[in-house]
Formats: C-alpha cells, structure tokens, sequence
C-alpha cells in the first residue's frame, strides 16, 4: 500500500508571534491543513506531534483517535512521525493521521512542554484548586459513579481484597496477606472515597521485551507469545474535562481496536489484566472493554468473577494495589501477561491461551490495549 | 478554606493569549464561556476553535454562573494551600461545560457536599487573578 500526504500548511503567520501560545500554533497550523485537505477534527483518527503531549493536542482541536505518536527525539521527529503514520495507515491502525508541531520559540508564550507550564490548561483551570495528582483527580469521579449506578463503598473496597488473593498466591507481591472489606474501609481515609488500601503502592522496578518476527520467534529458548492485537487513544489531559466521569473515551477506543484486531469475542479472553492505579480501574475497564454491561462490573468482582477460580481472572499478579506500582505501572501489566501466557505465572490460569492487558496513562488521559496469544495465529 | 495566616497562596494560573479573555472576566465577577458560530457548541476551557466542528467562528459569551456539583473527593493529605480535609470538585455548568473548583461556604463533608446540589459562582480575589469558586445556591440566604 502507499499512503499519500493530502494536506499541508503552516501557521497563518511566521516570525514573531507574541498573540498565539505554544498550543495554539499547533492548532493554527492544524486548521490550516485541515482547510488545505477539506477536512475537519472528526475525520482524523491519528495524531503525532512533538514538544507537546499529543494528548493535548488531541483535546484541544476536539479529536479522538485510534493511534498517537508521541515520539519525540528532537527536530526530525516529525520525520519519524510521518514514517510511522505511513506504517500504521499500512497496517490499517488509522486511516487519516494529522501530523503538527508549534514552537513558541521566540516569543515563548505557553511554552509548557509535555508536562505543561503554568500557562498550560492544566496549570490554568485544575492547578489552583488544591489537586495533588492522582489520588485527588484520578479519583474524582467515583462518587458520580456511585451516585449514578449504586455501586457501594463496600463493592469498591472488595476490588482490593480479591487482588490481595491473587498477589497472596505471588511470591514476588509486595503485599501478600489477606485483607477483608472491614481490613479497606478502617484504612487511612486518603481521598474520600478513597482509603489507603484502595490505592496503589508506591515502589520501585523495571521491565522489558523484545519483540520480532513471528518467523524468528521459533529460533529463541522460550516459549513465544504472539501479538494478536491492539489499540490506542487519547482523550484529555484533564479529567474534569472527561466527557463522562463514569467512563474512559479512550478505554473504550482502545479496547474495541484491539478486540477488532485481535479478531475475538469477549468469550475468548481467558486472562485479564486492566492497570489498578486505584481500585475502581477495573471496573472502568470491564465496562469500557463491554465485558460488563454499564453498572455491573462491581457486582461482577463482588460475585468472585475475577478471583481465583473465577471466570475471568484479572490482575493476577496482585496488580497495583498489591503486586507494585513503580509510577509507570503499565510494563508490569504486560509482564504478567507474558508470564500468563508461557504458562509461568506464579498464579498460573490453567489452560489460558488469550490474555488481554489494558493499560492506562495519566489520569484517563490515554490507553494502550494488548491482546496476546500463546499460538501462532 | 477560609484564609489562614500564614497559608500559602493557592497555585494561580498563568494566562495566555488564548485563555486571556476568561481571565479578565473573573476580575470582573463574569464567568465566561465560548460558543462556536458555526455549530452552536458551548465549550470550555478557553481556545479560538470549535473542538466539536473545528470552526474559527466563535464567540465569547458570559455564563449564568449557575451550575450543579457533579462530583468530587475531600483530600485528606496536607497541602500548603489549604486547611485539611478539602473537596475538589467538578462542577456541571447550566451551559453544559464542566469545571474544576472548589466549594466554598460549605462543610468539607460528604454529608453537606451531596452530588447535583445547585451552585453558584463566586470569585476569590488573588490580586491580579480571581479564581472562580461555587458556593451552594439558595442555601446561605
């Protein structure tokens, strides 16, 4: 397949820009390719771009894509981007993929870069009100949850405890004795309604993979895993700008992507494992993913579906809320997904052949979805 | 909530071009969204297009400064800013945006703070920046 560019431009003015923060020359630039091609946000459903987020930049023109490149290796990035997106246009991961890059360099207005300034959206309209990261602001819409499907604090308190089963079954989990709903809900209140012990650890680690050809694979001493398929999206840097605080835009994206992909059902999933920053995670990604109907994920765990034994096992490792969770959690996920699928796993799924691991970035902000199989497809 | 001798002033935000009308609007006791021309789509926060059609043709208008509290959590660890514990709260205006804020005039208790209660604006002045605040409607006379 070849893959074409059908839209060009630059921002409408060059040099000295003093009226047009960082953001908004990307978005300048942005609109003017978009009159170049005829299009609009809503007919892109890819986005790269460096120096800022592409989170950022996805939320702000009003886009919610099927694959992001956030690449940022220095001036040529943009390179590497269009190199990608012709790969993934190829691959058939995006269809129509917007490319942009804004640089206050001069005038330095809104120059935040990735983590945004104190000119950043984030800085302006969520820094002045006493957040303090994820404990307040991912958190924040589980009382409206609550409110809206009647999940109980007890409901959310027994996703920790079958965790807490699964990572006693780990060597390697940091928190390995078992706790009771009664052990969550006399935690340390952190940020009602969350206590301690639904919150993740804080601790250090790593991780890697490699990957190659399925060809290849043959030659090397373990047992390989295969990339069946997957999805990604963004939606917001910011969650009081979610479109619905009760459900993840770019969960439900990336999921869908990666089950398409993937070509299976809900049926085929043997193993699951969905980021657990905090406890209600879990049940954001059932619901997102379509493996509960809306509202029914915390009677789902609650019914022991996802302990062991359960039908669905999920974060079988002990996850974030026992397990580990270094900050950037996601690699530990795919791991135990490795693991799960070689059939090593210390709390091994007897016979589980398709393991679906869905992560998470930032606060909501983005999703990554991996759907793995230990047979050649 | 209420000023402490020797708090630190909240995190103010840093305006820029884009965001610069809203911010003049607080100084004023106006709370101001945008609505595109094109398709009628009220948003927020603040930028020169329409993130629902991508239109340049929008406009600024001023809100009701009326909203309803759709969700929120009390911190419960320090910060220099406040006096613990504090509600965060996401506020849903009568316009259809929402914003984060804090609520004010109010217990920091989940038995005062009860979700679609009816809130008002208020603007907190922190010398060249006002920080719009919510406060319940109709329940402080």
């Amino acid at each position: 397949m070849t893959v074409a560019i059908v839209g060009a431009a630059e921002t409408t003015e060059l040099g000295k820009i003093p009226g047009l923060s960082q953001i908004q020359l990307h978005a300048d630039a942005a609109l003017n390719a978009f009159a170049d091609a005829g299009l609009k946000a809503s007919d892109i459903d890819g986005v790269a771009t460096a120096g800022e987020s592409p989170v950022n930049i996805a939320h702000y023109l009003g886009i919610a894509p099927r694959w992001v490149d956030g690449s940022s290796v220095g001036g040529c990035s943009f390179m590497l981007h269009v190199r990608h997106a012709a790969a993934a246009i190829e691959a058939g991961y995006a269809d129509t993929i917007l490319v942009t890059h804004g640089e206050s360099g001069r005038s330095g207005v809104g120059r935040g870069g990735r983590g945004g300034g104190a000119g950043s959206l984030l800085a302006q309209f969520e820094g002045p009100y006493g957040s303090m990261g994820p404990t307040t602001m991912f958190t924040i819409g589980v009382l409206r949850y609550m409110k809206h499907y009647g999940m109980t604090h007890e409901q959310l308190a027994m996703v920790a405890v079958v965790q807490r089963e699964w990572a006693g079954m780990n060597p390697r989990a940091s928190y390995r004795d078992p706790i009771t709903v009664d052990d969550v809900l006399n935690s340390r209140m952190i940020a009602y309604p969350f206590h301690l012990l639904e919150c993740c650890l804080v601790t250090d680690g790593g991780g890697a993979l490699i990957l190659t050809s399925a060809e290849r694979a043959a030659d090397f001493p373990n047992k390989p895993v295969y990339i069946l398929g997957s999805g990604e999206s963004v939606e917001t840097p910011m969650v009081s700008q979610m479109k619905d605080l009760t459900s993840s835009q770019a969960f439900r994206i990336a999921g869908a992507e990666a089950m398409r992909s993937a070509g299976i059902g809900h049926g085929d999933v043997d193993h699951m494992m969905v980021y657990d920053a905090f406890a209600h995670l879990p049940i954001w990604g059932l619901e997102d993913l379509g493996f509960c109907e809306r509202g029914e994920a915390p009677a789902f765990i609650e019914d022991g579906n996802t302990r062991p034994g359960g039908v669905l096992p999920l974060n079988t490792n002990g996850g974030g809320l026992s397990y580990m969770h270094s900050g950037m959690y996601g690699m530990y996920a795919l791991q135990e997904s490795v693991r799960q699928m070689r059939g090593t796993a210390p709390a091994q799924v007897p016979g589980a052949a398709v393991s679906l691991c869905l992560g998470v970035g930032g606060m909501f902000a983005a999703s990554g979805c991996i759907v793995m199989g230990n047979e050649l497809p | 909530m209420a000023d402490t001798p020797g708090r630190r002033p909240r995190p103010l935000p840093q305006p820029t071009p884009e965001t610069r009308h809203f911010w003049d609007g607080t100084k004023v006791g106006e709370l101001r969204l945008q609505r595109c021309n094109d398709c009628e789509h009220v948003y927020f926060p603040p930028r020169p297009l329409c993130p629902a059609c991508s239109s340049r043709d929008v406009e600024v208008f001023n809100a009701s400064g009326s909203g309803k509290l759709l969700s929120y959590v009390i911190n419960h660890r320090p910060h220099p800013s406040f006096d613990g514990p504090y509600a965060i709260a996401i506020v849903e205006l009568d316009e259809g945006p929402t914003m984060l804020s804090n609520i004010v005039d109010c217990e920091q208790t989940p038995q005062a703070l009860v979700l679609d209660m009816p809130l008002e604006v208020t603007f907190e002045d922190n010398g060249d920046i006002a920080i719009p605040l919510f406060r319940p409607r109709e329940s402080q006379s």
